[in-house]
C-alpha cells in the first residue's frame, strides 16, 4: 500500500525537478542532466558495498562530476558531447559491475518501498533546500540562462551561478534515484518542463505548469505502479511523455 | 537581487604623479541645484591594457571620460572595442588603471545578444526580475507602473506582453536600451550592433540615447560604426586597433590619414564635412565608408 508520506516525498522531488527542470531544458543541457544521473550509477555501487545511504554515494560522486564540469568549463576547455557521452556511459558500465544484482533494477528503476524514514527525511531536507535555494536565486537563473552576457554586466557572478545550477541539478538527480531510479530520473527533470513549455506564455506560467506536470506524473505514476506492482520509474516517465505528448497537440492548436 | 557593479579601485589621489592636464577629480559631479557641472572627471583610464588568452587585445590605452559627456569608440572589427567595455565595466582582468570617481552604476546594451528564442521569458518578466521577487510572481501597480514607465521611455511600452523571442531587431534594441537605464544609471555602455537593423531604426537610436543621457544625466560610452553618427552626438572619439590611435574631439581628430590608418587601405578617404550639413552625394559616399574601396 502506497504511503502518505511516500507521495509527499515523489511530490518534493516532484517540485525540486521541475524548477530547475525549466532551466535545463531552455539551457539546451537536457542530456546532461540525464548523463549526470547515470554517473550516480558507481557512486551508489560504492555506497552499497561499504553500506551506507546509496544516494549520498550518487551525490558525492555527482557533485564530483559538477566539480569537473566547472573546473573544464573555468578553463574554457568545452566538454565536448562526445566526452560527455564516453565518460557517462563508463560511469554507468562501471556502475553496473559495482551494483549487486540483488539491488540492480531498483538502483535503475526506483523503489518506492525502498523509501524509509531515514533516507525519507533526508529527502524532504534535501528536497526543501534545493527549491528554497532555487527561488531565491531564480532571477539570476532565469537570467544567466536567458543572455549569461547581460547578466554578467549586471554584476550577476555566472561562473558561479552555474555551478551552483550543476549542484542543485546533482542534488536533485540524487533526491529522485531513490523513487525513480538512477536511468530515469533525468526524464523527471526535463518532462515537465518541456511540458510546460509548450502550453505557458511566459516563465511565470512555465514555472507553475512545469510543477502541477511534475507533481500530477508522479503521482499518477506512483499510483500506477503500486496497483500493477511496477517499479515507480518506467510508469512516471510513461505518464511524462504521454503529458508531453498532449502538450505537443495543444500547441499545435492554439 | 542585481547588485550595481561598484568601482572598485579609487586609487589614491597622492599616489599619482602630478599631471598637468588632469582636471580635478570631482567626487561630487552635481551642484546644489542638481545640474551637471561640466569638466569634472567621472573616469580615467591609464596604460590599460587587456590579455585574453595570452594575446594583447589591447594595448596601452589611455584617456579622461568628463561626466555628462557622451564618448564614441570606433575602430575595424576585432580591435577590441568590446573587450575595451568589458574592462570598464569590470567584467575583464587588465593592467593598467581604470579609475571611477565616484560610484558609478553601469547600464549595458550588448552589441549582440545571444539569447534563446524559445526562452518564454516576456518584456515584462525581464524587467520584473530586476525587483523584488514577489514583483516577479504577483505583479502588482508599482511594479507594472516601473516597467511601463521604463518602456514608456523608449517608446515601447506596447512590447510589454511580448515574448522577447518574438521582437523584431529594432524592439529588442529598445527594450535594451530600456531594460539598461530602468535601475537609473550613471554610466550607459551602448555596444552598437553591426547588422539587423534598418538606418531609420539607428538614427532613432542615437537620438533616443542622445535624449536619454540629457534627461537621466548619463555619461554615455558608444560602439559605433557610423561616422556619421559619431560626428553629429558624439563630445570625444576614441580610435582603438588593439592601441588606440587617436583621441580627441570628432572634428579635430578624425582627418582622412587618420581614418586610413584606422581601417586600413580597403577605406575610403573621408570627407571631411559636417555631418549636420544636407546630405549630397558627398554624404552618401561616407556612408558607405567602410564597405568601398577607392584606390590613391
Amino acid at each position: 500500500m502506497l504511503q502518505l508520506w511516500q507521495i509527499i516525498i515523489g511530490i518534493v522531488v516532484a517540485i525540486a525537478a521541475a524548477f530547475l527542470g525549466t532551466f535545463v531544458v531552455s539551457r539546451r543541457m537536457s542530456l546532461v542532466a540525464d548523463a549526470l544521473s547515470h554517473v550516480a550509477l558507481p557512486g551508489m555501487g560504492i555506497a552499497l558495498m561499504l553500506g551506507f545511504e546509496p544516494f549520498l554515494g550518487g551525490f558525492a560522486i555527482m557533485a564530483l562530476a559538477v566539480l569537473g564540469i566547472g573546473v573544464l568549463e573555468a578553463r574554457r576547455m568545452v566538454l565536448a558531447d562526445t566526452l560527455i557521452g564516453v565518460l557517462f556511459t563508463a560511469a554507468l558500465a562501471v556502475g553496473l559491475l559495482i551494483v549487486p544484482d540483488l539491488e540492480l533494477i531498483e538502483v535503475l528503476f526506483g523503489d518506492i518501498t525502498g523509501i524509509n524514514l531515514a533516507n525519507g527525511l533526508l529527502t524532504l531536507v534535501g528536497g526543501a533546500v534545493i527549491v528554497f535555494t532555487t527561488l531565491r536565486y531564480l532571477p539570476q537563473f532565469a537570467k544567466i540562462t536567458f543572455a549569461p552576457e547581460l547578466a554578467a554586466s549586471e554584476g550577476v557572478p555566472v561562473a558561479r551561478m552555474n555551478l551552483l545550477f550543476l549542484f542543485l541539478l546533482a542534488g536533485t538527480v540524487a533526491i529522485g534515484i531513490k523513487a525513480i531510479g538512477v536511468l530515469l530520473m533525468g526524464a523527471l527533470v526535463i518532462l515537465p518542463a518541456a511540458s510546460a513549455r509548450n502550453i505557458a506564455r511566459d516563465l511565470r506560467e512555465t514555472l507553475i505548469f512545469s510543477v502541477g506536470i511534475g507533481c500530477a506524473i508522479v503521482l499518477i505514476g506512483f499510483f500506477v505502479a503500486n496497483a500493477f506492482r511496477m517499479p515507480p520509474g518506467p510508469s512516471v516517465v510513461i505518464t511524462g511523455a504521454l503529458i508531453f505528448g498532449i502538450s505537443l497537440l495543444v500547441r499545435r492548436r492554439s | 537581487m542585481s547588485t550595481p557593479l561598484e568601482a572598485k579601485n579609487r586609487s589614491d589621489e597622492t599616489e599619482k604623479p602630478a599631471h598637468g592636464t588632469r582636471l580635478t577629480a570631482g567626487v561630487s559631479a552635481r551642484g546644489s541645484d542638481g545640474q551637471l557641472l561640466t569638466g569634472s572627471t567621472l573616469l580615467e583610464v591609464k596604460n590599460l591594457s587587456v590579455f585574453l588568452g595570452g594575446v594583447e587585445v589591447l594595448h596601452d590605452v589611455t584617456f579622461i571620460v568628463e561626466e555628462g559627456s557622451m564618448t564614441a569608440v570606433i575602430g575595424p572589427n576585432g580591435s577590441g572595442k568590446t573587450t575595451l567595455f568589458r574592462a570598464l565595466m569590470g567584467m575583464a582582468p587588465y593592467a593598467g588603471e581604470i579609475v571611477w570617481h565616484k560610484k558609478v552604476r553601469f547600464g549595458y546594451v550588448p552589441q549582440r545578444l545571444d539569447f534563446d528564442r524559445l526562452f518564454p521569458l516576456t518584456v515584462r518578466e525581464l524587467f520584473l526580475l530586476r525587483r523584488r521577487s514577489g514583483d516577479f510572481w504577483l505583479g502588482g501597480r508599482s511594479a507594472a507602473e516601473a516597467v511601463r514607465n521604463a518602456l514608456s521611455h523608449v517608446h515601447a511600452a506596447h512590447l510589454i506582453p511580448r515574448r522577447i523571442g518574438t521582437l523584431s531587431g529594432g524592439e529588442l534594441q529598445r527594450v535594451l536600451i530600456a531594460y539598461a537605464i530602468f535601475e537609473r544609471p550613471d554610466v550607459l555602455f551602448f555596444d552598437e550592433p553591426t547588422t539587423g537593423i534598418d538606418v531609420a531604426g539607428e538614427a532613432t537610436a542615437y537620438s533616443l540615447i542622445k535624449h536619454l543621457a540629457k534627461e537621466l544625466r548619463l555619461t554615455v560610452l558608444l560602439i559605433s560604426h557610423d561616422l556619421n553618427v559619431v560626428f553629429q552626438y558624439v563630445d570625444q572619439v576614441i580610435c582603438l586597433n588593439r592601441a588606440m590611435l587617436c583621441y580627441g574631439a570628432p572634428q579635430k581628430v578624425l582627418t582622412p590619414t587618420q581614418l586610413q590608418e584606422l581601417y586600413g587601405a580597403e577605406t575610403v578617404f573621408y570627407h571631411h564635412r559636417h555631418a549636420a550639413e544636407p546630405a549630397g552625394e558627398e554624404a552618401h559616399a561616407h556612408e558607405k565608408h567602410e564597405h568601398e574601396t577607392r584606390n590613391t
